[in-house]
């Protein structure tokens, strides 16, 4: 496990401005045996997960739905639903414990450093509004351009997410758009605000296997050209293992693998992970594919 | 229970070696009025053999669900013909395909249960119903549905609930029971396993699997090569209403033709995924938009 920095950053310096250079050591995320319960029946729904994010890495969490892996994320993005708590462990972003944070801390923190893309994409935008004027009111804001140049950014935004005929797009409705455009429109106001960290929840799963390929690809494009870390949450490990350095594997709220892609992909420790290996072996593609294609042998 | 070899006929008696139980030639099926008329298919010919299972790969749009209605009888093909079993059903009339249904010849499992299954009757009452109405006697009803019912690994203790007091998993495993109790020829499988997660996921596939021992013909219809592939004899890819390839699992996986399919294969989330991947993806998704 990487060292976590012991620093805290002033508050002031949290939004973590577009020129300065990310320190590839310093952890962006870091978790560390949080719990969460709901207040409502005293009931502990996640037991304690730990991961760090520096910038540029991967982690992806693995889950079927009720894992606790979306409560997970929502915690470190500071929006549990109501009566949900974290009653245990720490989150930390840039080395401040947000535990500490006020409203308008995290206000500031949203966009700016951290951002969250998730399966639904239509819910997260206006319908009545153009998907262009949403995206460019998320650069006035954050970062406090005047109206024709958040226009022009937010066309760059939507070329940078691979829209096609960007300007057209920028003046369409949300139900003038697939699932995959809404999805990307989604990732390019995530991005607005060169964030440090995204997490991506479940962002694929809705969408046909070509589209959701465009956006992994994507997804890892963007951390190649920015250094932002991801999150990456799925229920299929096989997403996950696409993009992820480091894996973590969640049942019932527990953590039952974490490690590096490689070492759980191919000496899975919990029979859980082993399960979800088998499926695809057994009834994927994986059945047919050549042993040369194994990213160890390429590599 | 008695797992019948490939090369005997099936239990249903009727099975007549290599005749085909659905022969699909030339479909072509149209949506809207006059004026503003989309074509969903195009020209669309497969065969499905006795107990073989085909996979039919298409995304949103592909014409993969309306091909399946067209099959079922539930949307009016504008050319081709449908033959099952034997029987051209393209000109058949409600009545005749009501008779059709009843006999139980061809069975269907869509992706989401609640749909196939009737809210208000209990599992038992909804697997016994399709025997029942055939005039299988009381006694034998009850005794296949729970040989049914252990076949697909559910608790007979389930037979007296509703299935809105069932997980998903349960109800899709119900939905295939229900789908098998008529000893059908040919089941139609619509995303049957999308909704589900990994282990009941693989324990639908797992039933499906063992069906092809028995003789049963499966058309297993899904926006993902990675569901269907393990285990389809055959695999047919649907392209903006066209089927664009057919081959067997590993020629269409290891050899993709059509630039769609190729691009397909090469995006399928896979546990060896090569960084390298990416760029043959942009290469293809710049030819098929071209």
């Amino acid at each position: 496990m990487a060292t976590l920095s012991t620093n805290r950053v002033p508050g002031e310096t949290l939004g973590h401005g577009p020129g300065a250079p990310p320190d590839p050591r310093s952890p962006v995320l870091s978790l560390r045996d949080v719990r969460i319960s709901d207040q409502a029946d005293g009931r502990e729904i996640v037991h304690g997960v730990s991961f760090t994010l520096t910038p540029g890495k991967v982690v992806g969490i693995v889950g079927e739905s009720g894992s606790g892996k979306t409560i997970t994320c929502r915690a470190a993005l500071g929006i549990l639903p109501a009566h949900f708590e974290v009653t245990g462990g720490s989150i930390e972003i840039h080395g401040t414990d947000i535990a500490e944070l006020s409203p308008a801390r995290w206000t500031a923190l949203h966009g700016l450093t951290i951002s969250a893309v998730f399966q639904d994409p239509a819910s997260y935008l206006n319908p009545s509004i153009p998907v262009g004027a949403q995206v460019a009111e998320v650069v006035r804001v954050k970062k406090r351009l005047g109206r024709g140049a958040a226009r022009r950014r937010a066309v760059e935004l939507l070329r940078a997410v691979h829209l096609r005929e960007a300007d057209l797009v920028y003046g369409q409705y949300p139900h003038e758009l697939s699932g995959g455009m809404l999805q990307r429109v989604l990732i390019a106001a995530a991005i607005a605000a060169d964030p440090r960290i995204l997490i991506a929840d479940e962002a694929t799963t809705a969408l046909d296997v070509t589209v959701q390929a465009e956006i992994l690809d994507l997804l890892a494009d963007l951390r190649e050209r920015t250094g932002m870390a991801l999150v990456v949450v799925s229920h299929d490990l096989a997403v996950v293992a696409q993009l992820c350095d480091e894996v973590l594997v969640m049942r019932q709220g527990e953590v039952v693998e974490h490690g590096p892609t490689g070492r759980v992909l191919h000496a899975p420790r919990h029979e859980y992970t082993q399960l979800l290996i088998a499926e695809h072996e057994r009834y994927g593609l994986e059945k047919f594919l050549d042993p040369k294609l194994d990213p160890k042998e390429e590599a | 229970m008695t797992a019948e070899l490939p090369q005997e006929e099936g239990s249903a008696g009727a099975a007549p070696g290599r005749e085909p139980v659905l022969d699909v030639t030339g479909l072509d099926v149209h949506y809207g009025s006059r004026r503003r008329r989309r074509r969903a298919l195009h020209g669309v010919s497969l065969t499905v053999a006795p107990g073989e299972t085909l996979g039919i790969i298409g995304e949103t749009g592909s014409g993969k669900s309306t091909l399946a209605r067209a099959v079922l009888g539930l949307v009016r093909a504008s050319a081709g013909s449908v033959v099952i079993d034997g029987e051209d059903v393209s000109a058949y009339d409600q009545r005749q395909w009501r008779g059709l249904r009843r006999r139980g010849v061809v069975q269907y499992v869509f992706q989401d249960p609640l749909r196939s299954l009737d809210p208000d009757l209990t599992i038992e009452t909804s697997l016994a119903e399709p025997l029942l109405i055939r005039g299988v006697p009381f006694d034998e009803a009850a005794a296949r549905v729970r040989a049914f019912v252990s076949r697909v690994r559910l608790s007979e203790d389930l037979l007296d609930r509703l299935p809105g007091e069932l997980s998903g998993g349960q109800r899709q495993r119900v939905a295939v029971a229900r789908a098998l109790v008529a000893e059908p020829r040919l089941v139609i499988l619509d995303e049957p396993v999308s909704a589900l997660d990994s282990a009941n996921r693989v324990q639908i596939l797992r039933i499906l699997e063992e069906l092809r021992s028995d003789g049963v013909a499966l058309v297993f219809i899904s926006h993902d090569l990675g569901s269907v592939a393990g285990i389809a004899d055959r695999v047919a890819v649907l392209y903006r209403g066209e089927l664009v390839e057919v081959g067997t699992a590993a020629d269409v996986i290891n050899r993709p033709r059509h630039t769609y399919t190729r691009l397909l294969v090469s995006s399928a989330p896979t546990l060896r995924a090569a960084p390298a991947d990416r760029a043959e993806r942009e290469a293809l998704r710049a030819l098929l938009h071209a």
